[in-house]
């Protein structure tokens, strides 16, 4: 449907006779098209829920100066992306960011904490620690913060700049949009390269596996 | 803080009263040490504590130490202070290893510093000592179910290994 562009005096002139109510027939349809969008529920929805999210109030170690400290400060406002209100519930939060190292005593708290979170929520994993233990390679730190519950997006650095918690969150905003960003593997095509941390080329996934990976990754990006 | 001679007078005067408890002394870096026989450990602190002209009454700190490979091969340290004079000595009971099974077994100091409870728990804790006649002799940092003794040396470090291979080549 093609929608006359119109000044901005005439379109002022329209809406002051709609409000008298002498707007009629023809008028009164061109007067709706040019002030309605059509779009599905889910993508009002998921765009409502991209733009509102409330994050937990939540610390684990060094991290949460950078993260829920600092990021609602006036420097860095999280306020801009609409996640300024930081609830002290999980049961009224959307998103946890795992902001340090998760001793094995504290796993099984953020575990419960994440399963009180009402759906849709979200994990960041903030910072080298929580996505693979950063230097702690010890009895009594966690391997990564997915190894006992999903993540939705890892922010490197240690500690990241609240700018890369930021940006780490503006993707995730684009993930719960149903438009994440594609790896650079996908841009480039550079599936096949992945370095093996053990095993080898015996690590590889099986063929079902590699399969089913495929068609995911043709459905991602249809 | 007694200086050498000091520390032999204190070994003469406990050899005198507790005989055959302090085994060796050692005086390293102005720090004066007593090895005691772990099975007298308790003799020498009460000594120390109530002996007058000692009155060291006061544990500062209560820790081990594992310097495997050396024989015998668990070390618990006490830090005593005379808060008037302002003199520290430490005791140290060398324990050996009982074998893979067993764990070291030292008597619990609590009745003589009420302080050493928590502290005994977490030796108990890190290196698997067993403090006889303590209260309440559990884990204290690590989890209740957790399984071993993570500060002794041989307790493998943990975590993944991780290999940089530089590697490019596909697998496909």
């Amino acid at each position: 449907m093609e929608v006359e562009r119109r000044s901005l005096r005439e379109k002022q002139v329209d809406a002051r006779a709609m409000l008298r109510g002498d707007l009629e027939g023809e008028d009164l349809e061109r007067y709706v098209e040019e002030r309605v969008v059509t779009t599905t529920f889910e993508k009002v929805q998921n765009w409502a829920r991209a733009n509102s999210i409330f994050p937990l109030t939540f610390g684990l170690a060094c991290c949460a100066i950078e993260a829920p400290i600092s990021l609602v400060t006036a420097r860095y406002d999280l306020a801009r992306f609409g996640a300024e209100a930081l609830r002290a519930s999980p049961r009224q939060a959307d998103l946890i960011i795992l902001s340090g190292r998760v001793s094995i005593k504290m796993a099984p708290v953020v575990r419960r904490l994440y399963d009180q979170m009402l759906e849709p929520k979200w994990v960041m994993a903030m910072g080298a620690c929580s996505s693979s233990a950063g230097m702690f390679a010890n009895y009594a730190v966690v391997q990564g913060a997915d190894k006992f519950m999903p993540v939705d997006i890892y922010v490197p650095g240690c500690p990241p700049r609240p700018e890369a918690v930021l940006y780490g969150f503006t993707k995730l905003q684009r993930k719960i949009q149903g438009n994440p960003d594609q790896s650079w593997r996908q841009r480039y095509d550079a599936y096949g390269t992945e370095e093996w941390a053990r095993g080898g080329p015996r690590s590889a996934p099986s063929p079902e596996a590699a399969e089913a990976y495929r068609e995911a990754r043709e459905l991602t990006l249809a | 803080m007694p200086d050498a001679p000091g520390l032999e007078l204190i070994r003469g005067e406990i050899e005198r009263d507790c005989p055959d408890a302090v085994l060796a002394t050692s005086f390293d870096r102005a720090q004066a040490a007593l090895i005691v026989d772990p099975a007298r450990v308790l003799d020498v602190l009460r000594w120390l504590k109530d002996q007058p002209g000692q009155r060291y009454d006061f544990l500062s700190s209560l820790h081990a130490a594992d310097y495997l490979p050396a024989e015998p091969r668990f070390a618990v340290h006490y830090e005593l202070i005379n808060r008037d004079r302002v003199e520290r000595i430490r005791v140290k009971a060398m324990l050996a290893d009982p074998g893979s099974e067993e764990l070291p077994e030292i008597d619990s100091c609590v009745e003589l510093f009420p302080t050493a409870e928590a502290q005994e728990r977490e030796v108990f804790d890190f290196f698997g000592i067993v403090f006889r006649g303590h209260p309440n002799l559990t884990r204290i940092l690590m989890p209740d179910d957790y399984v071993g003794w993570p500060q002794r040396r041989d307790f493998p470090i943990g975590g993944e290994p991780v290999t940089f291979t530089y590697s490019e080549q596909r697998f496909d």
